[in-house]
């Protein structure tokens, strides 16, 4: 019997097979590019082969012979009554309590150092969901992923509950007095053997404690280090300005926009900020709308570059010569030769002359991951068409300490290695596992921390973190750390902007925040957090009115006037720098590799949140795993397909990966995200992936020519969920279309009726000239929507809707975890996603279109449809799944019996089944997660998404109780509050002033699978991008 | 020989085949009403508490009022349960030293909390909310019964819900005038359905919506 994994294409079938050159044609997976078998095996069964099986060892027939013994015994205990409950009154209700309602309070989470603002919901006391704060710059009301999912972590059992010294349970004030013995000999000597190493901070008390600190112990050292870090943007700016600023981008400003290498809308600081004005710039209703341009060069597929209306394949190498050659067509003479590429130097050409043609709405972003070199001439391309000012600003940058992580890091090890430290603080971070191969951080960190003789003065290693993990394991003492939920605080936004971190619950774990670990070396240990904060604000804002300041600060969630100092920043003659030390033309010495942050895992912070590993992954959907991302042609070059383990040599060290065919990818470069393979980490992240860190070097952190890739024979299984839940309408025909017709100038006459035209796109031009081009792909088809003979049911009331913009989706997946938060989905595991049995209410789908080296992708957001003549209903048995009078497609959970009936009749393939009872219910904290408004499934029974109707409920109760309609806006699903482009609008079809009902007019709107008369209530409007006339590609 | 089975046999077998039949049936109705009747669903049994609190003295006696102690009520999907402290702004004065109190002085003392027995109990997949019955014209003793009449508080309803449908499909027969909703002996007057009708239509309840699973399922 085929599995899962037979489905997944082999290398043999794909690597034999002809890629054929494809114009028109959309397709999801490679598998489905070449036609493989599998992939017909794959769409023509409802679920994967097997999936209904047991798969723990006991065959069917087995089990039903021991069940059948214990249903006639289970029989009986549905009798009797049930047990009594019992309900626990408050001793004192709490102010503002009234137990049954929700409160949200404003907090804000910090990321890397850099904050989101949020509003946090508490039941009774218990954060159980996230989401942002409108009146946060960096939130506008919306979220990333991160942040949806963080609530998680506040909850995980893995988390640390205990003070440890040497690996045995110890507690505080032992801790203290340890501490408090090493400080008093290190403050005699005026600080000197004191080493703190922190993440980057940007909270001005923190930074507040740092320069206490360092009055009270000028000889104290503090370093920096967090393995995604600034250092290249920071030096860049230096480079360019004499020095180093924060760049603030404006989106919204920019009509025309390169990213160098940056992932700007997905992992930046300001990215869900930076999402929602790109989307708004974009945002075409009409003909004659103004919609910004995108160009991307890039070696792997990202959020961003999925976005782009011009995206060049690059190794990350070739992105500074990109960019000399670029400065030098505007205008900015650097050295070097240029590009020697046809494509790149025709691209370079169209790029240049369209920013010159929009001067002062242009921008250029640097990538993170790229040298300081390519920030400067960022800067200085910037500079050259007058953006700053306009589509980008700089700043003092927010980052406290010192701003170069990777050389602060570096002397941290030399004095490691000199063996004059006494004592060195961690406050949080994980060194040990994050630090650069090369610095053999968690050697060192032995070899410094276990005294060779006992002359030696003694050492103290402290770690302050939520888990005890591998710094932890390596430290004399480990601290558990408060989750942001949990501690009072400050974080400084992508713009400056102060939020105050405001605690919603007492540490669940007894852990301690970083004030309090930091004061605790000023000498101040009798102060709590929350007072530390105060004293701080009080000395900055003013003692006259404070507290009424206070009150204010705490529920906007935002500190005002807060924003960075803008620099008019001199710029410094870049040309001239950067002439000196142009790059040779980078050599032909074998693969690339590319480290990347994991676009779920971050840099290993969230390997043990369930939500984020089972979180499909942007461009690649892999769950579970990172993987080695490789071009089509390279790995059929090298006889590779998905799954097979590969050695990776790079820099003297080796590292086996499973590979993953990544369509888009520059065939030379090889990727690995980071944050997997940890070996300290707990029940969830055991196991998971490879440890990329393991090859990185502090050289070259992000990028680094000469890997070796040497196929080991081994295999590994990838539960990577672009095959699951293929839609695919009408009989199979032999000669299987792929679903999807791109409408193209010309390509209506190609329409094929059998095609199923799920995602619509057309260039600009075609929409102006067109604006209905999506509807006519329903009106010219040969098999349009068939009329009743009965007549539509009239909704009278309320009639909910929903549109889905394609052309803003940037498919960054924080609707999909802000739906599992809100309804009480459950994580299944790898195991299970690799039997199709994911629980995620709302899918994104990701179609490619064109070669599969360079192909266009699209996102396409698929939660139900909740179809007027909705197919599910009419087979179900039990009448477990009815609409209702407001036209939603109600699942009964209490009446379903489980014959998935409904999963097989619904084309859209939206339905869940509870395969095994997947809810944790035997972790206490987990279960504070849930949101009591939404029932926790059990086995068995069907699920689906339902418009979050909690939601709806509530909304309707309180609008009824005031006799009055509800609102437009009053009400958002959980995946539209999340989306950070607006992208999703649901409201009341009824309601002719409202967003959703505008939208349905727009001449973009089109139902999925509409031929088959469902009649769906979640339409999509159609993706408009904005090619460059000069840069036909071949893209429509 | 002769016949094992007389002409007799034919008779016994057909009752047997009956009896059979109706056996089946007489079992299968009597687990049915067994599962209707009090001893499943508790009706009308009063359940024991950790303080024998009595309704019928503080509300039928005293005089208070449901939302003095059930805060919730009105806005919220939970009526609520009096803390502590609502206890013992009287309980510290009067009757303090009673030993049925001493629970009460505990938790008050401890900070513990008191252990109630639930007594209208609903299943986990069936979402009520308070705020929006009381809102229109649902009276607390319409599911509540003459609660100042009891010592000890039981339900005075079965929940199946064919009794929640009873009035979703028709609220008319139940509803009342809004500022009756606390009285706890109103009583329906003769023209109910005329009324119900016209408070129906006043308070604008969608009575069709009453009755789709997404009301109280989800």
């Amino acid at each position: 019997m085929p599995s899962m994994n037979d489905v997944k294409t082999s290398t043999r079938e794909l690597s034999s097979a002809n890629v054929p050159p494809t114009q028109a044609r959309l397709w999801r997976t490679l598998e489905e590019l070449v036609d493989s078998p599998s992939f017909r095996e794959q769409i023509e069964r409802e679920f994967p082969a097997g999936v209904g099986e047991l798969r723990d060892g006991v065959s069917r027939r087995e089990f039903l012979r021991f069940m059948g013994a214990s249903l006639a015994l289970a029989g009986l205990t549905g009798c009797g009554s049930p047990p009594a409950e019992k309900r626990l009154p408050y001793v004192e209700q709490p102010e503002m309590m009234v137990p049954g309602k929700p409160l949200r309070f404003a907090t804000a989470m910090p990321h890397n150092g850099y904050g989101i603002g949020l509003l946090a919901e508490s039941h009774e006391g218990r954060p159980t969901k996230i989401e942002g704060n409108p009146d946060h710059p960096a939130s506008r009301g919306a979220t990333n992923a991160f942040a949806q999912a963080s609530v998680l972590d506040l909850y995980d059992p893995d988390r640390s509950g205990m003070v440890m010294h040497r690996g045995n349970g110890s507690e505080w004030g032992r801790f203290i007095e340890a501490a408090n013995g090493q400080l008093a000999d290190i403050r005699r000597s005026r600080g000197a053997g004191l080493c703190i190493l922190s993440e980057a901070i940007t909270s001005p008390s923190l930074l507040d404690l740092q320069r206490q600190i360092r009055e009270q112990m000028p000889e104290a050292s503090w370093y920096c280090y967090a393995p995604i870090n600034h250092d290249n943007e920071h030096e860049g700016t230096r480079i360019a300005f004499g020095e180093a600023l924060h760049p603030v981008y404006d989106l919204a400003q920019a009509a025309r926009i390169v990213s160098l290498d940056g992932d700007f809308l997905h992992s930046d600081p300001g990215s869900v900020r930076y999402a929602r004005d790109f989307a708004a710039a974009r945002r075409v209703r009409k003909p004659g709308d103004a919609m910004s341009r995108l160009y991307v060069a890039e070696p792997t597929p990202t959020v961003t570059g999925s976005m782009a209306d011009h995206r060049l394949p690059a190794r990350a190498r070739d992105i500074e010569a990109l960019a000399r050659g670029l400065a030098r067509r505007l205008g900015v003479n650097v050295g070097g030769a240029d590009v020697r590429d046809a494509r790149q130097r025709r691209w370079l050409e169209a790029v240049a002359n369209d920013l010159k043609a929009n001067r002062g709405a242009s921008l250029v972003i640097a990538g993170r991951s790229q040298p300081p070199a390519v920030h400067a001439l960022a800067c200085a391309l910037n500079h050259a068409l007058g953006g700053i000012g306009k589509t980008v600003s700089y700043t003092e940058p927010l980052e406290g300490g010192p701003l170069n992580h990777e050389r602060s890091l570096r002397e941290l090890v030399e004095r490691l290695e000199a063996g004059d430290a006494r004592m060195l603080v961690m406050i949080g971070g994980n060194p040990v596992y994050t630090a650069p191969a090369d610095l053999n951080f968690g050697q060192r960190l032995l070899n410094w921390a276990l005294p060779k003789d006992a002359q030696e003065t003694k050492r103290l290693a402290v770690h302050l973190s939520t888990h005890y993990d591998e710094t932890s394991l390596l430290s004399h003492w480990h601290v558990p750390r408060q989750h942001y939920l949990e501690s009072w605080g400050d974080v400084r936004a992508y713009d400056g902007t102060v939020a105050i971190v405001q605690p919603l619950i007492a540490p669940l774990f007894g852990g301690k925040s970083d004030h309090e670990m930091l004061a605790l070396l000023t000498g101040n240990v009798d102060t709590t957090p929350h007072a530390l904060l105060r004293d701080y604000w009080r000395r900055r804002a003013g003692a006259a009115g404070f507290d009424a300041k206070w009150d204010r600060w705490l529920e906007k969630g935002v500190v005002p006037d807060t924003t960075a100092k803008l620099r008019e920043p001199a710029a410094q003659n870049v040309a001239e720098q950067l002439a000196a030390d142009a790059p040779a033309e980078a050599d032909g010495d074998g693969l690339e590799l590319v480290f990347q942050p994991d676009p779920t895992i971050w840099d290993g912070c969230f390997a043990n949140n369930g939500w984020q590993q089972e979180l499909p992954k942007p461009m690649t959907h892999l769950t579970w795993d990172n993987a080695a991302l490789m071009g089509v042609q390279r790995a059929r070059k090298l006889g590779l397909g998905h799954g097979d383990i590969v050695k990776l040599q790079y820099a003297g060290r080796t590292v086996e990966a499973p590979v993953l065919l990544m369509p888009g990818q520059h065939d030379e470069v090889v990727t690995v995200t980071l944050g997997y393979g940890r070996w300290q980490v707990g029940e969830v992240g055991e196991g998971a992936g490879f440890n990329a860190y393991a090859l990185r070097t502090a050289g070259a952190p992000w990028f680094g020519g000469g890997l070796r890739v040497s196929p080991t024979g081994g295999k590994r299984k990838l539960a990577n969920v672009d095959m699951h839940h293929v839609i695919v309408g009408g009989e199979i025909k032999k000669e299987l279309q792929p679903e999807v017709v791109v409408v193209a100038e010309q390509a209506h006459a190609e329409a094929d009726d059998e095609n199923r035209r799920l995602v619509r796109t057309a260039p600009l031009p075609v929409f102006n000239a067109n604006p209905r081009f999506a509807k006519e792909v329903d009106e010219e088809s040969a098999n349009p929507p068939l009329n009743s003979m009965f007549p539509q049911y009239a909704y009278k009331d309320y009639k909910w809707g929903m549109t889905i913009d394609l052309t803003s989706c940037n498919g960054c997946m924080a609707c999909v975890v802000g739906c599992q938060a809100e309804n009480n989905s459950p994580v299944v595991g790898k195991e299970q996603v690799l039997a199709g049995r994911e629980m995620h209410w709302l899918r994104v789908d990701k179609y490619f279109k064109g070669d599969a080296a360079d192909p266009e992708i699209f996102h396409q957001p698929v939660p139900c449809m909740q179809c007027e003549n909705a197919p599910c209903e009419l087979v179900c048995p039990v009448g477990a799944t009815v609409h209702d009078h407001e036209g939603i497609n109600n699942m009964v959970y209490n009446r379903c019996v489980g014959t998935r009936y409904c999963s097989n009749n619904c084309p859209y393939k939206v339905r869940r089944f509870n395969f095994l009872k997947y809810s944790d219910d035997t972790h206490a904290t987990i279960a504070l997660q849930k949101n009591p408004n939404v029932t926790v499934r059990s086995r068995g029974v069907m699920e689906k998404c339902t418009y979050c109707i909690q939601r709806i409920s509530a909304a309707r109760i309180e609008a009824e109780k005031e006799d009055r309609r509800i609102r437009d806006g009053e009400l958002q699903t959980a995946c539209q509050q999340a989306c950070p482009t607006g992208a999703i609008v649901f409201g009341d079809l009824n309601d002719p002033k409202s967003h959703v009902h505008e939208l349905k007019q727009s001449p973009l709107e089109y139902g999925m699978l509409t031929e088959l008369t469902t009649v769906p209530r979640t339409t999509y409007l159609a993706r408009v991008t904005n090619p460059n006339p000069a840069l036909d590609e071949g893209h429509a | 020989m002769a016949q094992v089975f007389g002409r007799v046999w034919n008779t016994v077998s057909r009752l047997c085949i009956a009896a059979v039949v109706i056996g089946i049936g007489v079992v299968a109705w009597g687990a049915f009403e067994i599962q209707r009747g009090p001893w499943v669903t508790r009706e009308g049994m009063a359940r024991p508490q950790p303080v024998p609190f009595s309704h019928e003295h503080h509300v039928g006696g005293l005089g208070l009022d449901c939302r003095y102690c059930h805060t919730g009520v009105e806005t919220s999907s939970f009526a609520g349960l009096p803390p502590t402290h609502t206890c013992m702004t009287c309980h510290s004065k009067m009757w303090s030293d009673a030993d049925t109190l001493a629970p009460v002085r505990n938790s008050w003392k401890t900070g513990e909390r008191i252990e109630w027995t639930k007594v209208y109990t609903l299943p986990d997949y069936v979402f009520f909310n308070h705020s929006i019955h009381v809102n229109k014209g649902i009276g607390c003793s319409t599911c509540h019964g003459q609660v100042d009449e009891m010592p000890l508080m039981w339900s005075v309803v079965n929940l199946k819900m064919e009794w929640c449908l009873n009035c979703h499909r028709a609220p008319e027969k139940y509803i009342r005038p809004k500022d009756e909703v606390f009285n706890l002996h109103w009583s329906p007057p003769d023209d109910q359905e005329k009324l119900g009708r016209q408070l129906v239509k006043e308070y604008n309840i969608p009575v069709e919506r009453l009755s789709d699973c997404y009301t109280c399922h989800r």
